[in-house]
């Protein structure tokens, strides 16, 4: 299924609105309009987990978008090597080559937005950094980042969502053939924020991401990565992380589209919780929509949530969902793991005479260490840690 | 001078039928300077024996009781185990990702010792004993057991047994799954171990082929949960001649 025949598809008719509803992530609906989206009411399987009084009317159109989401560009001046910067009117042709919205919010956030910065990675270039502002307490904004590679380029950038107000935005990843885009995208909103983005990746021939996903603050974090293979070869690894306090929603929805033969996708997400008496529950969800479509021979994909529930009060739901329509794979599996300490681990460290509170504490760090240790950049990786750290200081573990 | 007495000792495990008793009256005295081997048929209790010594949460002990030099164990939490001075090297080493093995390793070190190893002899000491084990020194930086082989698993356990240093070590089927070049590094491992302290080891395994690299003192067949034979290393070659069929039908009619 090509973005182009999906969108046709979305001229006969509103989902929801007579004809046969999509079943599974294989007939889902796309269309960069906001109108051909029914409002949701939050018991469509994609919002049965959101909570829709708290996404400030990003889902039914009462939102008003009076702010602005501030794209800044380290060193955007475009004097460093192979980084170009541009700001883009909505005609440009490269907008949309990551794919096509797949919820009501992210095609709100396609039809409402003027202008879009666009960055190009050319070459070696040392790692960029893009911060994403949020329009501030009571605002509302859209905004369109789109991160694009030349082909061969091997290029790192980190995104980092920060600020507050509510803000629905689309974030397209476009791959040429045989590069390697490392991408970190981090949720570090003050404890106001509403953040509902969609992720569009589209990877060239032989071309690779390595894209990690933190979540960290914000009152409602809302990710849809959608992984598409344009050729064979292509490679995904999307790791992530949350850590959901009192009051807190992370939620993390990717599907992995395998259209073409021979591309591979490794996915590890993991979140922590810890909830309050007295308070809404710490919630996170992950969705982990993987296709493998009959033409995909050789694809070689797996994917795995774990969450540690550190205390009560919290919520964790995990939704992994394999759909297969070749039987001429590499291998494909899935799984997801709930709950407390690993008691094994525990008492492993614990047989080599380390106390059972330090034990835990190496548990915990490793929990989070198995996704931090694979950023490359040592500064935000240890500021990363540091705050890992003070979230736990919450919990005393 | 350490010993390690297994006095009646009787275990259980929860299962969906309830409570199923695995050990029934084991007796095992191991002393520093001895090498006991435990050899039995699958399904035995002879990895619970391992597992109930060193305290795993699954096990509860339902009779009897282990001293360690007179210090009743089963009273002591895992890690005070530890410190007292045992150690077991299991058969499946969990594997914690995220943790990596110099911390591990360090964090062990610095629990069993009663404080931080100076780093600069540390991180010597650590290289001369996986150079030992021939395990390659980047095996440090990756997350404890985590992608490691079979053998690699085995090689990393023994590593702790000589950095530790317990008084008595439990090796549970340490031999199973390496090829012949693993056995005999590991084996010479464990022998080092034993020459360089006065120290006791409890190898517990299922064939006798790591028995030409470890010399034992004492044989012991295990069955039905309970030591039913002891001899000296005769009772291995009687064992590899005529198996177990023996004593497994012992162990029936006596329970």
């Amino acid at each position: 299924m090509s973005s182009s025949e999906t969108v046709a598809t979305a001229a006969e008719g509103k989902y929801g609105q007579g004809g046969v509803p999509p079943s599974g992530a294989m007939e889902r609906f796309l269309s960069y309009d906001v109108e051909a989206f029914e409002v949701p009411g939050g018991r469509e399987e994609n919002w049965r987990f959101t909570p829709m009084k708290r996404l400030r009317g990003l889902h039914d159109g009462t939102a008003t978008f009076d702010g602005t989401a501030a794209i800044e560009v380290a060193a955007g001046d475009g004097s460093a090597d192979g980084v170009t910067v541009e700001t883009v009117g909505r005609d440009d042709a490269r907008i949309g080559k990551g794919g096509v919205p797949a919820d009501r919010v992210a095609a709100q956030a396609w039809s409402a937005f003027r202008e879009a910065t666009v960055v190009t990675l050319d070459g070696t270039p040392e790692p960029v950094t893009i911060t994403l502002n949020g329009p501030g307490t009571g605002a509302t904004a859209v905004a369109h980042l789109q991160i694009r590679t030349t082909p061969h380029a091997q290029a790192t950038v980190v995104v980092e969502g920060r600020g507050s107000g509510a803000l629905a935005d689309n974030i397209e990843f476009v791959v040429a053939d045989g590069s390697k885009l490392v991408v970190v995208v981090t949720e570090e909103w003050a404890d106001d924020a509403v953040h509902v983005s969609g992720q569009h990746i589209a990877l060239g021939r032989d071309a690779t991401i390595v894209a990690t996903s933190i979540a960290f603050g914000g009152d409602l974090v809302r990710v849809s990565p959608t992984v598409n293979y344009t050729a064979p070869g292509g490679s995904a690894e999307l790791f992530g992380l949350g850590f959901a306090d009192a009051g807190q929603h992370l939620e993390q929805r990717l599907l992995v589209d395998h259209s073409t033969p021979n591309c591979s996708s490794n996915v590890l997400y993991k979140n922590a919780l810890q909830g309050e008496e007295g308070v809404t529950d710490a919630h996170t969800v992950w969705i982990g929509d993987v296709l493998i479509r009959a033409a995909a021979e050789q694809t070689e994909t797996f994917e795995f949530n774990r969450n540690l529930v550190l205390t009560a009060h919290a919520r964790a739901d995990s939704v992994p969902n394999l759909e297969i329509e070749t039987g001429e794979i590499a291998g494909a599996g899935h799984a997801s793991a709930t709950g407390r300490f690993d008691d094994e681990q525990l008492f492993y460290l614990q047989s080599r005479g380390i106390p059972e509170d330090v034990a835990r504490r190496l548990v915990v760090r490793g929990f989070f260490g198995e996704i931090l240790n694979r950023i490359p950049i040592v500064e935000l990786r240890e500021r990363l840690e540091a705050a890992v750290e003070a979230e736990l200081a919450v919990t005393g573990v | 001078m350490s010993t390690l007495e297994i006095k009646d000792l009787h275990a259980s495990v929860t299962t969906d039928a309830g409570a199923k008793e695995i050990l029934r009256g084991v007796d095992l005295t191991v002393r520093a300077g001895e090498t006991h081997a435990i050899m039995g048929p699958n399904g035995s209790g002879k990895s619970t024996l391992a597992y109930a010594i060193a305290g795993h949460p699954k096990y509860e002990i339902t009779g009897g009781e282990v001293l360690l030099d007179g210090e009743n164990v089963l009273e002591m939490t895992v890690d005070e185990r530890a410190r007292a001075g045992l150690f077991l090297a299991m058969q499946y080493p969990v594997e914690v990702p995220g943790v990596s093995m110099a911390n591990f390793l360090r964090s062990a070190a610095t629990a069993v010792r009663g404080e931080a190893p100076k780093l600069r002899t540390w991180v010597k000491e650590v290289k001369g004993a996986m150079d030992d084990l021939e395990i390659d020194q980047a095996f440090a930086e990756r997350s404890v057991n985590e992608g490691f082989s079979g053998g690699e698993k085995k090689r990393h356990e023994v590593l702790q047994l000589s950095l530790l240093k317990p008084k008595v070590a439990i090796l549970d089927e340490t031999d199973s799954g390496l090829d012949v070049d693993a056995l005999r590094v590991v084996s010479e491992g464990v022998n080092r171990y034993k020459a360089a302290g006065d120290v006791g080891v409890l190898l517990i395994t299922h064939y006798t082929r790591i028995l030409k690299h470890i010399t034992p003192d004492y044989v012991h067949v295990f069955a039905g949960g309970r030591v039913v034979e002891s001899g000296g290393a005769e009772l291995a070659d009687e064992l590899e001649t005529n198996g177990y069929v023996k004593f497994t039908g012992a162990a029936a009619a006596a329970s």
